[in-house]
């Protein structure tokens, strides 16, 4: 069925055919309308699931521990000050190796409060063993959160959907929004590998000391590995059923004799595609490389994809304080021994700014006429830097 | 796999766990399974219960049971409860979610109010042995004023902890909790009979077991259950059963013993008895003689007003 739908109630409606036995979350912008949606349903009788409106992030993300250790499939969304409430919670679900799923919707991080988009939020917990996917447009929010519980429940990890906050949830864009026939063939109902259970009991969240914790979190890191291979293979079986594939690990776009490669994650990716578009154009070489999957982190498809690049620009809306933006140093990590590309870290869009075409453009030339590595901020308002204002 | 006769015999919560000698907790919680049988899960909040029994690859644990985090038993053990419902599988299948006073009282507050407020099907047992004990004894929101503990020590200008004990089952019974009752384990028959009774009723319910601690109090192990009857028979602990915002039942001492008797055997109290000790003496004196005025009736906040 294709409807003009905002990305919120675009991705209520996959989460809806996916059949989850328990939704809980706490509202927070821009996450709120996925959980309004997702409580229409069940007002109305569309969606049968336990639902439990919690008291906090905290209580969500410990209300959804709950529901999957009991062998249920189990769904929370959340955002930015949210996500952070959660953090405790979240590296206990990957290490109890529970397949939750939940939405991020991308936002801010205070100080200063700032409810609008950047991705700080969820890079900022990139290494608790969650697999992070980020889409670019409401369609792949769709498909991604399908693929999402397949992937999850096949390595018992994890999956956060990552979505620009507003961008895309607040977006209307047409979507196609599969038959529960086709999504039922797709994802099969929850087979849990264990669960709690009085029939068979046996503990779970043991005190683990020298002796044995390593091991644990050597399997959980060589399973992420793993999944690299299965996220992959979900989005191909997934076109394979729907016709529709985003990319696995990562997406191409006019890599063909690229004298720049702009690099990115999310919804910025659409602008940068038309900002490649023109200036092809105008003669300049531009490439893209879309990184899909953060975590499991894609080295070898990005090392793959970026054979013969000598400059790359990657530009994102995080930052390591002290550093440089996260993908930025990771995309390094791909040419450890190698010959590098010279990989700059462009931060921008951070709070929301607007990131514009002509600024995307302007990076790529900035980068063709000077390769040489380096941060920078881009779009900067100079008056307020130099303290005119207020 | 042990057949579920069997496992209707046996303690479900095993000997041969590395908890103290005459530790209170690991008696209460084996009564607490004991009365609840073996259809039960379980969500342990973090703390002394949850390392000394399931230091891996050991379990002393019968049931199914699942610890999580400090703070988040509560939750943990409502998102089961949600989901065994939504899925068809809740019939027969008890749940308990259990925590020290710490994990309850302080930094698990938030999702105990959640988990009584959306009236989950859950008995929350909290195993009160007034202290952060599994890190060395520091002072909780439970611990009793004139305590010593290793954050609350006496000195030039302490007597010990200045606070009262936060009154955790009036808490619950504010939440509408249709079922509060407190209880200790010089009284194993009136505790197990408050697990089963609670876990008749459907909704939350809340039962608060003083569990006197050796190595934290300070007292020798063999002491246990009789300083848990001192508590109750100074009126330092009052037991009692609240129903629908009612209390239903007050256990009154027979004979009431000054409470010197219950403070002298532990060493947490013992500056008490140096000069000086008066004042604090006195105002714990107060709380027993307010403890026992409480009567059966409608329930009300009771015990002393705060302090100047």
């Amino acid at each position: 069925m294709r409807a003009i739908l905002e990305g919120s109630k675009a991705v209520a409606e996959a989460v809806r055919m996916c059949r989850p036995n328990l939704v809980c979350a706490y509202p927070i912008t821009p996450q709120t309308h996925i959980v309004e949606e997702l409580s229409h349903m069940v007002a109305d009788g569309r969606l049968e699931a336990g639902f439990v409106l919690a008291e906090s992030e905290f209580g969500a993300a410990s209300i959804v521990l709950g529901g999957s250790v009991v062998g249920g499939r189990a769904y929370t969304a959340t955002s930015s000050q949210g996500l952070l409430l959660m953090v405790e919670v979240i590296f206990n679900i990957a290490g109890l190796r529970l397949p939750v799923v939940m939405t991020c919707a991308n936002r801010a991080v205070s100080a200063p409060i700032n409810i609008w988009n950047d991705q700080q939020d969820a890079v900022s917990i990139r290494d608790s063993g969650w697999i992070q996917l980020y889409v670019e447009d409401n369609q792949e929010a769709v498909d991604t959160h399908i693929q999402a519980f397949r992937i999850a429940e096949e390595l018992m990890i994890p999956v956060m959907v990552c979505m620009d906050g507003y961008v895309l949830t607040h977006t209307m864009e047409p979507v196609d929004i599969p038959e529960q026939e086709e999504v039922d063939r797709f994802l099969p109902p929850y087979r849990p590998k264990y669960r709690l259970d009085p029939d068979d009991p046996f503990t779970m969240g043991a005190m683990v000391g020298p002796d044995a914790y390593m091991e644990t979190r050597y399997h959980v890191h060589m399973d992420m590995m793993e999944a690299r291979s299965v996220i992959q293979r979900v989005a191909d079986d997934y076109a394979q059923a729907f016709g529709r594939h985003h990319g696995g690990l990562v997406e191409t776009y006019d890599l063909e004799g690229a004298d720049v490669v702009l690099v990115s994650m999310g919804s910025l990716l659409g602008t940068m595609r038309e900002a490649v578009d023109e200036l092809r154009k105008e003669g300049l070489k531009v490439g893209i490389l879309k990184v899909r999957c953060f975590r499991p982190f894609p080295k070898e498809a990005i090392h793959d994809a970026l054979q013969g690049i000598e400059v790359v620009g990657v530009i994102e809306k995080d930052i390591s304080l002290g550093l440089e933006g996260t993908l930025c140093s990771e995309m390094r990590a791909a040419f450890c021994g190698e010959e590098s590309p010279n990989i700059s870290s462009f931060i921008m869009g951070l709070g929301g700014r607007d990131i514009t075409v002509e600024e995307i453009k302007q990076v790529a030339r900035d980068l063709a006429s000077n390769p040489a590595c380096r941060v920078e901020f881009r779009g900067l308002k100079e008056e307020l830097l130099r303290g005119d204002e207020g | 796999m042990m057949s579920e006769e069997t496992r209707k015999v046996i303690n479900l919560l095993e000997p041969g766990h590395t908890g103290c000698a005459g530790c209170g907790q690991a008696i209460a919680a084996r009564l607490v399974l004991k009365a609840a049988g073996p259809r039960v899960i379980v969500a342990n909040a973090t703390g002394c219960l949850e390392v000394y029994t399931t230091t891996y690859p050991r379990s002393s644990w019968e049931v199914p049971w699942i610890h999580s985090l400090f703070e988040n038993a509560a939750a943990v053990a409502a998102g089961m409860e949600v989901t065994l419902k939504a899925m068809g599988r809740y019939e027969g299948i008890k749940i308990i979610a259990q925590a020290g006073d710490g994990g309850t009282a302080d930094i698990g507050m938030g999702c105990i109010s959640g988990m009584f407020e959306r009236g989950h099907d859950i008995l929350y047992v909290c195993y009160d042995n007034e202290g952060y004990m599994n890190t060395g004894y520091q002072r909780s929101g439970l611990t009793p004023p004139g305590a010593r503990t290793t954050t609350s020590p006496p000195g030039r200008f302490s007597y010990g902890n200045r606070t009262r004990k936060k009154n955790m089952p009036m808490i619950a019974v504010a939440h509408g909790v249709p079922y509060v009752a407190t209880a200790t384990v010089s009284e194993p028959r009136d505790l197990m009979r408050k697990v089963q009774k609670a876990l008749e009723i459907q909704g939350p319910k809340y039962l608060h077991i003083l569990v006197p601690c050796v190595p934290g109090w300070g007292y020798e192990s063999e002491l246990t259950v009789e300083l848990a009857r001192l508590a109750v028979e100074t009126n330092l602990f009052p037991i009692f059963e609240v129903e629908n915002g009612v209390i239903t039942k007050v256990k009154k001492p027979k004979e009431t013993r000054p409470v010197e008797d219950y403070l002298r055997p532990q060493r947490r109290f013992a500056h008490l008895f140096q000069p000086g000790g008066e004042k604090v003496l006195e105002e714990i004196r107060r709380i027993a003689e307010e403890n026992s005025r409480l009567e059966p009736g409608p329930a009300r906040l009771f015990g002393p007003s705060l302090p100047e």
